[in-house]
């Protein structure tokens, strides 16, 4: 079954420079496994398409049930550089909770 | 246990937000944040312009506002309000306060020295690219050193009322009331970590009390009245997030971890000037309505370096808006677009990048934007950026001619042509510790 990361988390993004960051929080301790196995950083990194140039990382923060992900080059030079209304990756947390996300029987 | 609240998380956040908390509730510290990135440089401006400048402007008469009630109820206050002229804002303060005793923490501008520490060795090459400082030395306009808190400490060990700092981690506004009330030293990196921790989350004022927050934000209680964030720290680090009663906003440990993800990077190396904390050590639990209680906060030892912030001119941009509407307003609003791309190519002009956003169907989301078949109406944005001023003002003649001259249904252009401003970009960098003096000063 198909449902969107909104189903099982939820995120705030913001900026380093030219760095967006997104947390992403699990609902559920539970879900936390779903989200090791789905939310990868390349798959974020598809996600973005263009808006993204560089690379993706993700960092996992077990304890609090919260993945962390550094999109590099993702806001047109960043800060007072970029010509984007988002120029500070404030809406890539939202962007994010649509990405689609397999859950297996009774995961749910 | 002390308490210590947020009343700013930025230049320019809800002026009624620290009145408030020093009204509505018992405090011991209340810490605002005043400085972003790129401040510093318009600060600069604003000193070479008038000597008596270059300070957050807002703060010496918020603290004239609230002087009587934090002289009533012992509450002391650190502000980042300093800018690039801590004393002039300090003799403000005391203009307005003359009751208080107001100290402030010095050393963090390096723009004078800057080619000292250059000739000494310090290529301060920018954190991001690489690149040394050497290849932007002449477009330099601010030079700071984030401060850590124990300067910070050594001004509330002088009995001021009010601390005032320029540039230092914003945490350290709040970690500071921790290492003078409970003797916490260089050496005690976890507790400094849980302090850090402690700032971390309470350093965007509201935003981890409700505001900002995804955590079925439509039932968050009252958010006109939103209550700023207050933690009650421990001796032995562990502390809780809370709120006055009754104020607005919502805190449980969802809406923490929000907060506690903004804005980081590698979560096991949170690097700050005091300590480095891990936050995959933090332990939250739910302690009530209102309140979220954390343990568990380790850490490693303070880095060598102390990080810069500086600024320096980069150019020039400008942009501009135009709303089409209903029937085909994305086409129309597309259409214009390449009418002022032909413009800009017929003229000869060269920008380093022209961005066009559809302002309704696409702006923000990109590719993942849900479909919006023939929207009512779309606001095309197009923002050039260059070296070349004269270039950047031209194009900013291209878009309302187009009220007449392209697309059926345009309108929305009563503010009229959009200006052209400087580009004032950061440069983030390290350098040896050894090699930044802070110093605290009592502003009689």
């Amino acid at each position: 079954m198909k449902v969107p990361l909104s189903r099982l988390a939820h995120t705030r993004s913001g900026d380093k420079g030219d760095l967006s960051n997104i947390g992403v929080i699990a609902w559920k301790e539970d879900y936390y496994a779903i989200l090791l196995r789905e939310v990868t950083a390349d798959r974020v990194k598809a996600h973005f398409g263009d808006l993204v140039r560089g690379r993706v990382e993700r960092y996992e923060l077990p304890n609090l049930a919260s993945l962390n992900f550094l999109l590099y080059e993702a806001l047109d030079g960043g800060g007072t550089i970029s010509l984007r209304t988002d120029a500070q990756g404030k809406t890539h947390g939202a962007s994010l909770l649509a990405l689609e996300i397999d859950v297996r029987p009774g995961e749910l | 246990m002390i308490r210590i609240a947020n009343g700013q998380g930025f230049w320019g956040d809800w002026l009624e937000a620290p009145v408030r908390l020093v009204e509505q509730g018992p405090l011991d510290y209340l810490m605002l944040d005043y400085l972003a990135e790129v401040t510093m440089s318009i600060l600069q401006k604003q000193k070479a312009a008038d000597p008596a400048l270059g300070y957050a402007r807002d703060f010496p008469p918020l603290i004239g506002r609230i002087a009587k009630r934090i002289r009533e109820r012992r509450v002391r206050v650190l502000a980042n309000a300093g800018g690039v002229n801590a004393i002039a804002c300090a003799k403000e303060v005391r203009r307005l306060a003359p009751d208080l005793k107001v100290a402030v923490v010095l050393g963090d501008d390096i723009l004078a020295s800057l080619d000292a520490l250059l000739a000494a060795g310090h290529q301060m090459c920018n954190m991001d690219t690489g690149a040394p400082l050497s290849t932007i030395r002449d477009r330099i306009q601010s030079a700071n050193a984030y401060l850590g808190a124990f300067p910070i400490a050594q001004a509330l060990a002088t009995g001021a009322d009010v601390i005032i700092t320029g540039r230092c981690t914003d945490s350290a506004l709040a970690l500071a009331p921790m290492i003078h009330e409970f003797g916490w030293r260089e050496t005690d990196h976890h507790l400094l970590s849980a302090g850090t921790v402690a700032g971390h989350i309470i350093e965007c004022g509201a935003q981890c009390t409700g505001g900002n927050c995804q955590v079925d934000w439509p039932s968050i209680p009252d958010l006109a009245n939103i209550g700023f964030p207050i933690v009650e720290m421990e001796p032995d680090g562990s502390f809780a997030v809370t709120k006055h009663p009754g104020a607005g906003g919502r805190i449980d440990t969802a809406v923490v971890k929000e907060q506690l993800l903004y804005e980081i990077g590698d979560p096991v190396r949170y690097t700050m000037a005091d300590c480095v904390a891990d936050f995959t050590t933090i332990q939250l639990s739910d302690d009530g309505p209102g309140r979220v209680r954390c343990t568990g906060v380790r850490g490693l030892p303070a880095p060598p370096t102390l990080k810069l912030s500086m600024s320096y001119h980069y150019g020039w941009k400008a942009i501009g808006t135009l709303v089409f509407t209903w029937p085909q307003a994305l086409a129309k609003a597309q259409t214009a677009d390449r009418i002022v791309r032909t413009h800009l190519d017929q003229l000869g002009l060269h920008f380093e990048k022209i961005h066009t956003e559809f302002f309704g169907v696409n702006a923000c989301l990109g590719p993942n934007a849900p479909p919006t078949p023939d929207p009512a109406e779309v606001e095309l944005r197009i923002g050039v950026r260059g070296p070349d001023r004269k270039a950047v003002d031209r194009f900013t003649r291209e878009l309302i001619p187009l009220v007449l001259n392209g697309p059926p249904g345009a309108t929305g252009y009563g503010e009229g042509r959009p200006k052209a401003r400087e580009i004032v970009a950061y440069w983030p960098a390290l350098i040896p510790r050894e090699a930044i003096h802070p110093h605290v000063e009592v502003v009689e």
